[in-house]
Formats: structure tokens, C-alpha cells, sequence
């Protein structure tokens, strides 16, 4: 089952964000600049004389497509880098994805979403190293 | 006198290159104010000052300097004489520089005529039809300027005969501005949702450059002013200096009392102290230019806060900062002047002469109940025959594609 994670988030945590994905093997994404508020409401702003209020606040959102056993060890991830504690810190939404297919190759499903040490590829090396007795993460690549 | 041969070359490369500084005001304005709108009006608000330039530099050129500075009719309008700059050469015109050739008068006067009608254009952006608004300010600037010019600075002119001071145009260009600007206002009304959505400038550093080019142009507008390479020049270039400064630093205080210290606050504050010192320049000290931009900035700021109160949409404050901040510094002359800086001056109130503080004060009145008055009959005749604004659906998608069919970002 494929998965697509929506993560709205603080313009300045984009590349902790981006640095905590990279780690645990995520390699594939794209982000928005978008616009919106939640319960947060919105900020007071100073103007020539006097302060507004905004309530459209920019925040960036990450499209990550993923297999559905990834997902909550990224939301984890995203959770933990993008949190702050308070109002504002954002949204991750996850939705079913019906079919990937890549451009290049024409490759459909898990193979469209396949890279060289991504997670999964990482996954793999792991259980194969499990299964000829060898330690789970001796054989782990660095991230 | 041999007036050829008093043409001095100091005298007239100061004031050409005055001539260029002023002129590049009016392009700075238009960044100061197109920073200050919405992203799809901002083409529209930065052409309302360009085209300015090309209209009144024709009109100028026609009528316009001769209605100023032609020979006095009864002290209401100058004759017909220049019309069409015609007779205005290389000699000097001893009336008003004697040691400058007419023309370079009459071309650093043109800047003055170019920037006001200009200045109004804050009160009414992202909602003006552009038809109407080019008869507009042709008619303003025949109607308004070159009058008020004439009572003022005009040899035989109603207000000069009365005494009144006004050294680079307090009351000629910041008054007659802003209270047209508050009449223009009143006529064409607030724009759609004006106190309900969010009406952020969309590029602040614009209007920080706006206003940083403006006080480098102002050194042009006071300075040259002088109309010679004297000491007076550089007395209006040091009090104009100074003035910007202490309006500021304290618009800053007033923001930072009230949350932060805004960048656009401490900008527009600068802008303001300019304003108010411009009629004062060359007839007070460096040390009452701090005085009189200090208290310009409290002024037109609370002058913002008021009007915001009676929400009135004139949008980007022409009237609280240079209506306001002009009769300020105006009424301000009256009370700092002093023969000390500049003997063809006057003394004011603080100086022993309370009589000049009252001509200031009636100066004053006059302008501010000619320009509004004449600027509202004339927006309401331009309303009923041609419209003064675009309609709801033009306004909801911009001037910018409404009115000229472009895009200022792509």
C-alpha cells in the first residue's frame, strides 16, 4: 500500500525537516510555500502607526509518497523536527495513493518509488544481514 | 544692470543639478507608494507618478509656468507672457535669480509642479480610473498648483505681498497636496474591504528605498532652493538633513512605544521631518530643525491614528504627512524664522515678531480652504461626468490587469 504524507509546517524548520528525512533515508520529496493559519489565528504585525493583524500565515508544505510501513516511523520524524510546543507548529495529513509511476522508466508502484539507500533499501540490507546471523546494524549503512 | 553678463556658472550648475535631484523624487515617490499597495496594483500606483512627469512637464512647459511666474495679475495669476516658455532664455530673470538663467528657474520650478500632483496619488491608488485621473491632474495642476504657486512665491502674488515664507514649498506643494489629497478621498471612497481584510504593503524595502532616495533629492528640493551656491544653500541643506533625522528617530520611539520599531514607521517619519522643514529650510537654525521634526513626526503620526479612527481610506496618508506635517512646518516658520540665517527672510515669533507667526497662520488657511475646496468640486464634477473609480469587478483583480493589461510579477 502506497501512502502520500502532507506535512504543514514553519518556514524556518524546512531544513531540519529536510536533514532529519535525509537521515532515516527519505530521499524523495517536494514542498509548497503555502498560506493559512489554524487554531493558531494569526500574528500582530507593526505598520507606520499602529499594529494589524494577518491571518494568513506562510508555512511550507512537504509531499512525501511513501510504503505504508514507513510511514509512522517519518511522522515521527517530521513531529520531532518541526515541533516547537507551541501554537503553530502545524498539520501532517496521510492519505492512500492510488498508483506512482515513473516518468523516466515507466515503472509503476513500490518500483517507481524505489532509490539507491533509501529506507526501504536500507530495510533490506538489514534484514538480509539478520538473516546470515550477523548483528542487525553492523552492516547498516551510514546514514 | 547688465543682467547677461550676472549669470554666474556656480549659481547655475548648483541649481541644474538641483533640477536632477528634484526630478528624481518624483520616481522615488512612486517606489515609496508602490511598496506600500497590494502586489496587483503595484504597476498601477508606480505609472500614477511616472506619467505625472510627462503630463505636467507639457503642461508646464504651455501654461503652467506662466500661470505661476508670469507678470502678476492683481496677485491672483501670472499673465500669459511665458506661455510656452516663450521669452524665457538664457538671461536671467532678476524677479526671481538673478544670476541663473531664466529657463534653469523655470525648468527646477517644473520639478516642484511635477512632484505635487504626484503626491496626491497615494489618497486614491488601487481603485482610480486611469482616464480620469490623467484629466485630473491636469486640470488640478492649472486649477491648483499654479495658483497657489502664484499667491505664493509669484512677484506681486496675494500671499507674498502679505508677507508669508515659504522657502522650498511647505505650503505650495506639501499643503495644497495633502488636503487635496483629503478631498480626492472623501469623493472617491474607501476601497473594497478597506477595514476588513488585511491591506499589507506588499514590498516594504520599495518604500525604504523610496524614502531613501527621497531624502537624498530633498538636499536638491531645499538646497537648491537658494536658487545660488551660497550659504544659505548650505544652511537649507544642513536644517533639511537634520530635520529628517529627528522626525526618525522619533517616529521610532512612537512605534517602539507601541510594539516594535517599524522600518516603514522610521522611513515615513524621515519623509515627514523633510516635509515639515521644506517651507523652513532656509530661514531657521540647524538647532530648530530638530525641533520642528521632532514634533512633525508625533503630529502626522497621531494625524495617521485619527484618521484611521474615522476610517477614512485615504490610503497611504498624504494628507497626515504632507498636509500635516506642511501646515506644521509652515505655521512653524512663523515661530522659528530669524534674520540671523537669512536677512531677505524674516524674524518670527520666538525672534520678537509675533505679526509674522499670524501671516503664516492666515497663509496657511488660505491654502488648505482653496486646495480642499477646489479639489472636491473638481473630483465630484470628474465623478458624475466620467467616474472616478474602475468598477467593483477591475478593482477585485487589480489595476495592474484591469487598467493596463500587464503584470508587474511574472
Amino acid at each position: 500500500m502506497t501512502k502520500k504524507i502532507e506535512a504543514i509546517v514553519r518556514e524556518e524548520k524546512v531544513n531540519d525537516i529536510k536533514d532529519a528525512l535525509r537521515e532515516i533515508g527519505i530521499v524523495g520529496m517536494n514542498v509548497i510555500e503555502v498560506r493559512g493559519h489554524g487554531r493558531q489565528g494569526g500574528i500582530v504585525l507593526e505598520g507606520r502607526a499602529g499594529t494589524y493583524q494577518v491571518d494568513m500565515l506562510p508555512r511550507v508544505q512537504f509531499n512525501i509518497v511513501l510504503s505504508d510501513h514507513n510511514v509512522d516511523k517519518t511522522v515521527e520524524t517530521i513531529c520531532k523536527a518541526a515541533g516547537t510546543g507551541r501554537p503553530g507548529d502545524g498539520l501532517i495529513f496521510v492519505y492512500p495513493v492510488d498508483e506512482v509511476i515513473r516518468i523516466r522508466t515507466g515503472e509503476r508502484g513500490h518500483a517507481a518509488l524505489m532509490y539507491p539507500d533509501d529506507i526501504d533499501a536500507r530495510r533490506e540490507a538489514a534484514l538480509q544481514a539478520e538473516s546470515i546471523g550477523v548483528m542487525s546494524g553492523a552492516l547498516m549503512p551510514e546514514p | 544692470m547688465n543682467t547677461v553678463s550676472a549669470i554666474n556658472a556656480g549659481d547655475t550648475a548648483w541649481v541644474l543639478i538641483a533640477t536632477a535631484l528634484v526630478m528624481m523624487m518624483t520616481p522615488a515617490l512612486a517606489f515609496f507608494y508602490g511598496g506600500m499597495v497590494r502586489k496587483k496594483n503595484v504597476l498601477s500606483t508606480l505609472n500614477l507618478s511616472f506619467i505625472i512627469m510627462a503630463v505636467i512637464s507639457i503642461q508646464w512647459v504651455l501654461v503652467g509656468y506662466t500661470l505661476a511666474f508670469g507678470p502678476s495679475i492683481s496677485g491672483l495669476i501670472g499673465a500669459l507672457n511665458f506661455a510656452g516658455l516663450t521669452g524665457v532664455g538664457a538671461s536671467p530673470n532678476a524677479d526671481y535669480a538673478g544670476t541663473i538663467p531664466h529657463l534653469a528657474f523655470a525648468a527646477y520650478q517644473m520639478m516642484f509642479a511635477v512632484i505635487t500632483p504626484a503626491l496626491i496619488t497615494g489618497a486614491f491608488v488601487e481603485r482610480v480610473r486611469f482616464k480620469t485621473f490623467l484629466i485630473f491632474a491636469l486640470l488640478w495642476a492649472t486649477l491648483v498648483y499654479d495658483p497657489v504657486a502664484h499667491w505664493v512665491w509669484g512677484v506681486g502674488g496675494l500671499l507674498r505681498q502679505l508677507g508669508a515664507l515659504d522657502f522650498a514649498g511647505g505650503t505650495v506643494v506639501h499643503i495644497t497636496a495633502g488636503f487635496s489629497a483629503l478631498a480626492f478621498a472623501r469623493v472617491i471612497g474607501a476601497r473594497h474591504g478597506y477595514g476588513k481584510a488585511p491591506m499589507e504593503p506588499h514590498n516594504i524595502p520599495y518604500s525604504v528605498l523610496g524614502a531613501g532616495l527621497l531624502w537624498v533629492g530633498w538636499f536638491g528640493f531645499n538646497g537648491g532652493s537658494a536658487l545660488a551656491a551660497n550659504g544659505l544653500a548650505v544652511n537649507a541643506l544642513v536644517t533639511t538633513n537634520t530635520a529628517a533625522a529627528a522626525a526618525g528617530l522619533v517616529w521610532m520611539f512612537l512605534t517602539w512605544m507601541d510594539n516594535k520599531p517599524s522600518v516603514l514607521g522610521i522611513v515615513t517619519g524621515a519623509v515627514v521631518g523633510l516635509v515639515a522643514i521644506t517651507p523652513a529650510a532656509g530661514f531657521v537654525t540647524p538647532l530648530a530643525a530638530i525641533i520642528i521634526g521632532g514634533l512633525a513626526a508625533v503630529i502626522s503620526y497621531y494625524a495617521i491614528k485619527f484618521r484611521q479612527r474615522n476610517n477614512l481610506d485615504e490610503s497611504l496618508d498624504v494628507w497626515a504627512c504632507h498636509g500635516m506635517g506642511g501646515a506644521w512646518g509652515a505655521l512653524a516658520t512663523g515661530l522659528f524664522a530669524t534674520k540671523m540665517v537669512n536677512d531677505a527672510g524674516a524674524d518670527g515669533l520666538f525672534y520678537g515678531n509675533p505679526g509674522q507667526f499670524l501671516v503664516q497662520a492666515i497663509t496657511v488657511a488660505v491654502v488648505i480652504t482653496f486646495a480642499f475646496g477646489v479639489t472636491f468640486v473638481l473630483a465630484k464634477v470628474l465623478d458624475a461626468r466620467l467616474g472616478l473609480r474602475v468598477t467593483d469587478n477591475e478593482e477585485e483583480v487589480g489595476l495592474d490587469i484591469s487598467e493596463h493589461g500587464e503584470r508587474a510579477y511574472a
